[in-house]
């Protein structure tokens, strides 16, 4: 039975998956990938997990790979280089039930600290990429890669990019989940799994070639399509620029290619032959251009299509007219309007992230020292390393609050660096609870060992909140909504070592400006948990603040927390009440200096 | 079957991407092929939030080129100036009149433009333009959270889809408690979008 659907790149490939007969799914979250495994963890007769990361994600998923189940690992483009370790040694010890290993690429950075093009990840691991260009290939695309998975004993990296995960178009699902074939269970096999340099050293000769065969496969792909147009024109595409192409050029000829690792040369050099020019329109690096050169046929495409950030219909137009390729007239002017107000995501009104850093911000003399250009007059009193999460937007004004962001669990490595460079101020690092247990805890066994005296700084709210809400080992709650053991965070910096460790609550700006003070001061090591839940979850909001306008002095104090709910109107301050959280935060009024922000009845109550 | 390509625009948490796949899923129910993508940088954080819906007889690109969008359903004023090259010259602009200003203005660092400089902005594109009393409505309708199925009312009459199958697809995507409200805003969206003069 075929049914009709409109799905998100990241719903069709786990639908995909799941027909395809996928029995252990794992993933840690992020942004564009995180929708892969939560739409996996639905589906009651497979096992699907977050992992702590994605490193721990791939050796799972290669375990269960190895004991014949197909499996999947699902992430982000830079969770791949978290998990490139095990990823090149998969590509080494090879399967035995099939392993797909997703990826999505973030071009055009709208969540993410770079860009990068993962395909050049096959190339290293000598493993298949596949590329779906919307997500009726995304669905199918999964049943293939499972296929070539087990036929050639390799991992199948399958790359999509933002716009295809998170698009939805329409999907045609025509089929019903498949039962594995191969036996479950481990096979001994010492020479295949085991890889000491004995081993190893042949199974080098094995991945060689098996490229070839690959490349042989290749060739009769049926994803890899040919398109044919005017002869005049010929255009190597992949992913979601085929889309962009085809717009741009109606009548050209298409060589549409899915597998983009390793090529199929012959299929290449037949589609060349047949056309006067090849253009190869690729996202990011020009990863199929350089090969087909390689080839040793003309062929041309990164001299005009940009290779940074994310391609539009737009932009492909614009460059192929100003490479001569598409003729008419300049369509009618449609510039962005220049000069608007920007409006970048913001920490929520409620955040328990507000209190803390507008607490490191005063204590740092962030707030006084700048001025409206954003120019401080002098450097802060003390150096903050950041990580990933929400609170990375601590570092736009009013806050100002974050000098690093490099990579997830960077932070804290960072801060002892800094220190052992011979700054002459303590350095704080701060780190989200899901980002500490993804990768913050060996940096900070590493600062115990080399005797740190870093403060670092734990902001538990108890979720991973930036990539909407995942649960992890500190939450006791599985994927699948399972209870089972959560991880104790103060035990866990305990265990490792720390003596000087503080539960503080996320909003009591009192007990959080101790803390602070009291960890700069002392000459080891520390740790300060900060602990209050995602203003997100809240169901229930008691209490809205509002400002008494015959207390207030137009300070402008609580501008500086930066909460969305305090607003600046032509008769001064005043509190959204439709944002407020009320009872649940109440930091602007535990920092006003004229007690003028109290609940709504209370106000009433004193001008009754 | 003619194409609608069509821009929505937003604040995080107005409500965009569910009107967005309200308009997606109901096309997709009388045979269009569709495409929608939203482009939201870091999520639900306040943040600007941007929906291209594009449904006709065939979509290629999820992505709506610059200077060609049919249809502006903006429920805020400064994010509906910073969409508007998308309109193609004479498109339709549907502009909930209504000011959240970014925390940059609050802080005194960026200025929110006037109603004139929107005005001229949009002016720039298409002279179709209609400034809808959203907030006030939805208010009105007893629920702010229905803003965007009041607003999506609004654009319906502009989309070749009956009201029916606009009402079967609102159902699909809300909660039974608040579906009668909701149809009822839907309702009168479209009632209002045809009392508003140009």
């Amino acid at each position: 039975m075929e049914i009709i659907k409109l799905l998100s790149g990241n719903e069709a490939l786990a639908l995909g998956a799941y027909h395809a007969g996928v029995s252990v799914a794992t993933a840690y979250p992020g942004t564009p990938s995180t929708e892969i495994l939560e739409s996996l963890a639905r589906f009651k007769d497979i096992y699907a997990e977050w992992s702590t990361n994605e490193k721990v994600a791939m050796e799972v998923a290669l375990g269960a790979a190895y004991a014949g189940a197909r499996s999947m690992a699902s992430m982000k483009h830079v969770g791949l280089n978290v998990a490139s370790d095990p990823f090149v040694a998969a590509s080494m010890t090879g399967v035995n039930g099939g392993l797909v290993v997703v990826c999505a690429d973030d071009p055009g950075i709208f969540s993410s600290q770079n860009e990068q093009d993962n395909r050049h990840y096959a190339r290293l691991a000598k493993v298949p990429v596949l590329e779906p260009g919307d997500s009726q290939e995304s669905y199918d695309i999964m049943a293939y890669a499972f296929d070539i998975s087990e036929t050639f004993d390799t991992p199948v990296l399958v790359r999509t990019t933002t716009r295809i995960s998170h698009a939805k178009s329409v999907v045609k699902v025509n089929k019903g989940r498949i039962k594995a074939t191969r036996p479950l269970g481990f096979r001994y096999d010492v020479a295949k799994y085991v890889m000491l340099p004995v081993n190893a050293r042949p199974r080098h000769v094995f991945v060689e070639a098996r490229l070839l065969k690959l490349a042989a496969y290749a060739e009769d792909f049926p994803l890899n399509r040919q398109e044919w147009g005017e002869h005049r024109l010929g255009i190597v595409t992949s992913g979601v620029a085929y889309q962009y192409a085809r717009e741009v050029f109606p009548n050209a000829s298409f060589l549409k290619l899915t597998m983009t690792y390793p090529l199929p040369e012959n299929l290449i050099r037949r589609f060349a032959a047949r056309v006067d020019k090849v253009i190869v329109i690729e996202e990011l690096d020009p990863f199929l251009q350089e090969s087909i050169q390689a080839m040793g046929i003309k062929a041309s495409g990164k001299e005009f299509i940009p290779r940074v950030g994310e391609l539009t219909p737009g932009i492909v137009e614009k460059a192929a007219r100003a490479a001569g390729l598409i003729g008419g007239t300049v369509a009618e002017q449609a510039e962005t309007v220049p000069n608007l107000p920007k409006r970048p995501p913001l920490l929520c009104a409620g955040c328990p992230h507000s209190g803390i850093f507008f607490v490191l911000s005063s204590l740092g003399h962030r707030l006084v020292l700048s001025d409206k250009e954003g120019k401080t007059a002098k450097e802060p009193a003390f150096t903050i390393t950041g990580d990933i999460g929400c609170y990375t937007l601590a570092a736009y004004p009013p806050l100002r609050a974050m000098d690093t962001t490099a990579c997830m669990g960077a932070g804290i490595g960072q801060a002892l660096g800094m220190e052992k460079a011979g700054v002459s101020n303590k350095v704080v690092a701060v780190i989200g609870d899901s980002t500490f247990l993804h990768s913050g805890i060996t940096p900070l066994a590493n600062a115990v060992y080399n005797e740190g005296k870093i403060t670092v700084i734990i902001l538990d709210n108890r979720t991973t909140a930036m990539t909407g809400h995942q649960e992890h080992p500190g939450t006791g709650i599985s994927a699948q909504g399972k209870e089972t053991r959560a991880i104790d965070l103060e035990q866990v910096v305990r265990g490792l070592g720390v003596n000087d460790v503080k539960v503080i609550n996320a909003f009591n700006i009192k007990a959080l400006r101790s803390a602070v003070r009291s960890s700069l001061d002392n000459p080891e090591i520390s740790v300060i948990i900060v602990r209050g839940a995602c203003a997100v979850r809240l169901t229930a909001h008691h209490e809205a603040r509002i400002i008494d306008t015959e207390k207030c002095n137009q300070c402008t104090l609580c501008l500086q927390i930066g909460c969305p709910a305090i607003q600046s109107g032509n008769s001064g301050v005043y509190i959204d009440s439709a944002l407020c959280v009320g009872d649940a935060c109440t930091i602007c009024q535990q920092i006003c200096p004229r007690q003028a922000i109290g609940p709504q009845s209370e106000s009433k109550a004193t001008r009754a | 079957m003619n194409k609608s390509d069509i821009i929505i625009t937003g604040v995080g948490g107005q409500g965009v991407i569910l009107a967005s796949d309200i308009i997606g899923e109901a096309a997709l129910a009388v045979g269009y092929d569709v495409k929608k993508t939203d482009t939201l940088g870091m999520a639900q954080r306040g943040g600007s939030v941007l929906s291209h819906v594009r449904i006709g007889p065939q979509v290629s690109s999820p992505l709506i080129k610059e200077g060609t969008a049919d249809i502006l359903l903006a429920f805020e004023k400064l994010e509906a100036a910073r969409c508007s090259h998308y309109l193609r010259p004479g498109a339709i602009a549907i502009v909930n009149n209504y000011a959240r200003p970014p925390l940059s203005v609050n802080l005194g660092i960026e200025q929110y433009p006037s109603d004139g400089e929107i005005l001229a902005i949009l002016k720039r594109r298409t002279d179709r333009i209609y400034f809808i009393e959203g907030i006030n409505w939805a208010e009105r309708l007893g629920n702010m959270r229905m803003l965007n199925i009041f607003m999506l009312g609004c654009a319906s009459v502009f989309l070749p889809l009956k009201v029916g199958t606009w009402q079967a697809c609102i159902n699909q995507h809300i909660s039974v408690s608040v579906q009668q409200s909701n149809i009822a805003a839907f309702k009168q969206g479209r009632k209002e979008i045809r009392n508003v003069s140009l």
